[in-house]
């Protein structure tokens, strides 16, 4: 008898915004296979840039108690990317995300996230910016579960995309599932086009558009990424994000 | 320096300004006044190019060119400079790092060199200075936490940096408290009091009047200049109210 299992599809809550075309192509294993990585307890790891990864990867990390797991990530490549992380968190253990997303053509991409207080006393807090031109799509997916006895649970997120254009779009789903009463989680998201009052300011002081836009989009872009402590890596990250946008448009 | 002959303009395709004239010269300071809605800062924002204030009829000239043909930075760098009613905040952009960018995109705009970061700092020093402004406020987020008045304030200084040859200053008075108010008003003297500048002045009140003294005050009511005369329609203005003056 062979094995049967079960491929994810659109119909699938955390795969509704894929692209569909592109997961029927996809192999069974960029599908339901996941990446490890331990972080031991009090200990920090820390990740800041892209992984080498395909257009999907799946990271599972568990982060023992007091220990602190750092992710960072910018899509701006590929037809369809999905970069997927599940953190566990026992006790007192943190985890810290700023994702930009980049869309332009007809690419979909996004961040799927699912966070689990699995103990007392953990934190969790998300940033993801996105901007979506052309008739791409950027999504953030950020489901946040927190156990029973997970008191004390802290865990943000916040989601914002800019839309330079009519076709472009981009998805926000948050998701909470909480067992516990003392907890705190906070969410928000807000699509929207860029600040036309702000564009007009600028230009009223004598920026050109596209100068203008740069200096919104660094600024808006930033966010995520403001909690990289090593300011180096931090402008490094911005700088890739911005010279991705600078040459997606044309 | 500019001259607005008969300007119609829409919002959102509803006639504001509606048949609008005036002419200001270079060494003058000019004063509107009138009643709320009467469209004062719809003419600053369609003098300043804002998209959706649309320009159905007439014409605007600023020192020989046709102003409305510039698109909104051109006209920046052509030498006018839109004080607002209420700026914008900008999160995440610095003060220092917006208006060197706005200095050089205009110098480059006229074909000057750029200012180096520490030609750009003095400037901004002494200008800051002049408005009795903090230094350190610069270096916060353009406008982000800034009371009416320091925004007000902080305009001022953006026009000492930027120098422009005409300036359009809508209620940069309101929300400032006497002393501000004062030093505003001779800020804007120290700045923009030249034989070859201008000032047009959007008020409510005598108070900056007394600073900065107009040589023309004209009532904008119902998209039109309706009535025009010198320093003493301001005081009339303010014993007597619009409705009386104007009918
Ligand atoms: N986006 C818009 N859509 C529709 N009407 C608008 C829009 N913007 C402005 N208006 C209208 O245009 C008219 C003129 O407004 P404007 O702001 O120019 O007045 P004002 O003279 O500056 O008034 P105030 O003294 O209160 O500042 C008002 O009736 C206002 O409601
Ligand atoms: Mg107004």
């Amino acid at each position: 008898m062979s094995e049967t299992r079960t491929l994810p599809t659109t119909r699938d809550e955390a795969w509704r915004y894929a692209d569909g075309a592109a997961l029927a192509a996809a192999s069974p294993e960029a599908l339901t296979g996941w990446h490890r990585l331990d972080v031991a307890p009090g200990e920090t790891a820390r990740h800041i840039g892209d992984a080498d990864a395909g257009d999907i990867d799946r990271l599972r990390v568990h982060v023992g108690a007091g220990g602190r797991y750092e992710h960072f990530a910018l899509l701006c490549e590929g037809h369809y990317t999905r970069r997927e992380i599940e953190v566990t968190l026992d006790e007192g253990a943190h985890f810290e995300f700023g994702g930009v997303v980049l869309g332009d053509g007809e690419a979909t991409r996004e961040f799927v996230t699912r966070v689990v207080h699995a103990q007392p006393d953990a934190t969790s807090n998300q940033l993801v910016r996105a901007v979506s031109r052309d008739r791409a799509t950027a999504n953030f997916l950020g489901r946040v579960e927190v156990a029973r006895d997970a008191q004390k649970t802290d865990a943000g997120q916040n989601f914002r995309a800019i839309l330079l254009n009519e076709g472009a779009s981009a998805n926000a789903k948050p998701e909470l599932e909480i067992f516990a009463d003392d907890v705190k989680c906070a969410h928000g998201a807000a699509i929207g086009a860029m600040d036309e009052a702000a564009a007009f300011y600028m230009a009223a002081r004598g920026l050109p558009p596209e100068v203008a836009r740069a200096l919104l989009i660094r600024a808006f872009i930033a966010d995520a990424f403001g909690a990289i402590d090593d300011e180096e890596a931090r402008d490094a990250m911005i700088g890739r994000a911005l010279a991705a946008f600078e040459a997606g448009h044309d | 320096m500019l001259e607005i002959a008969n300007l119609h303009a829409t919002v959102a395709d509803k006639p504001i300004l509606k048949g609008l004239s005036l002419t200001i010269n270079a060494g003058e300071v000019h004063a509107i006044m009138g009643p709320n809605g009467a469209g004062k800062s719809t003419l600053g924002y369609t003098l300043g190019g804002r998209p959706g204030y649309e320009v159905t009829e007439g014409s605007a000239t600023f020192e020989g060119q046709d102003l409305l043909e510039l698109e909104p930075h051109e006209r920046a760098a052509a030498g006018l400079f839109l004080g607002f009613q209420y700026p914008v905040e900008i999160p995440g952009v610095s003060f220092v790092q917006f208006l060197r960018e706005a200095v050089n995109s205009q110098r480059k705009g006229r074909g000057e060199e750029p200012l180096s970061g520490g030609e750009f700092l003095r400037l901004a020093k002494d200008k800051a200075g002049l408005l009795k402004m903090d230094m350190d406020m610069l270096k916060r987020p353009v406008n982000v936490g800034f009371s009416g008045g320091e925004k007000k304030r902080a305009e001022m200084v953006q026009m000492g940096i930027l120098d422009p040859r005409l300036a359009i200053l809508d209620e940069t008075d309101s929300g400032l408290d006497i002393d501000a108010l004062r030093v505003v008003g001779e800020g804007i003297n120290a700045i923009m009091r030249k034989p070859d500048k201008a000032v047009l002045l959007i008020t409510h009140y005598q108070r900056l009047l007394d600073v900065v003294q107009p040589d023309f005050v004209h009532v904008l009511a119902g998209g039109r200049i309706v009535k025009s005369g010198g320093p003493e329609l301001a005081r009339q203005l303010e014993d007597e109210g619009y409705e009386a003056v104007v009918a």
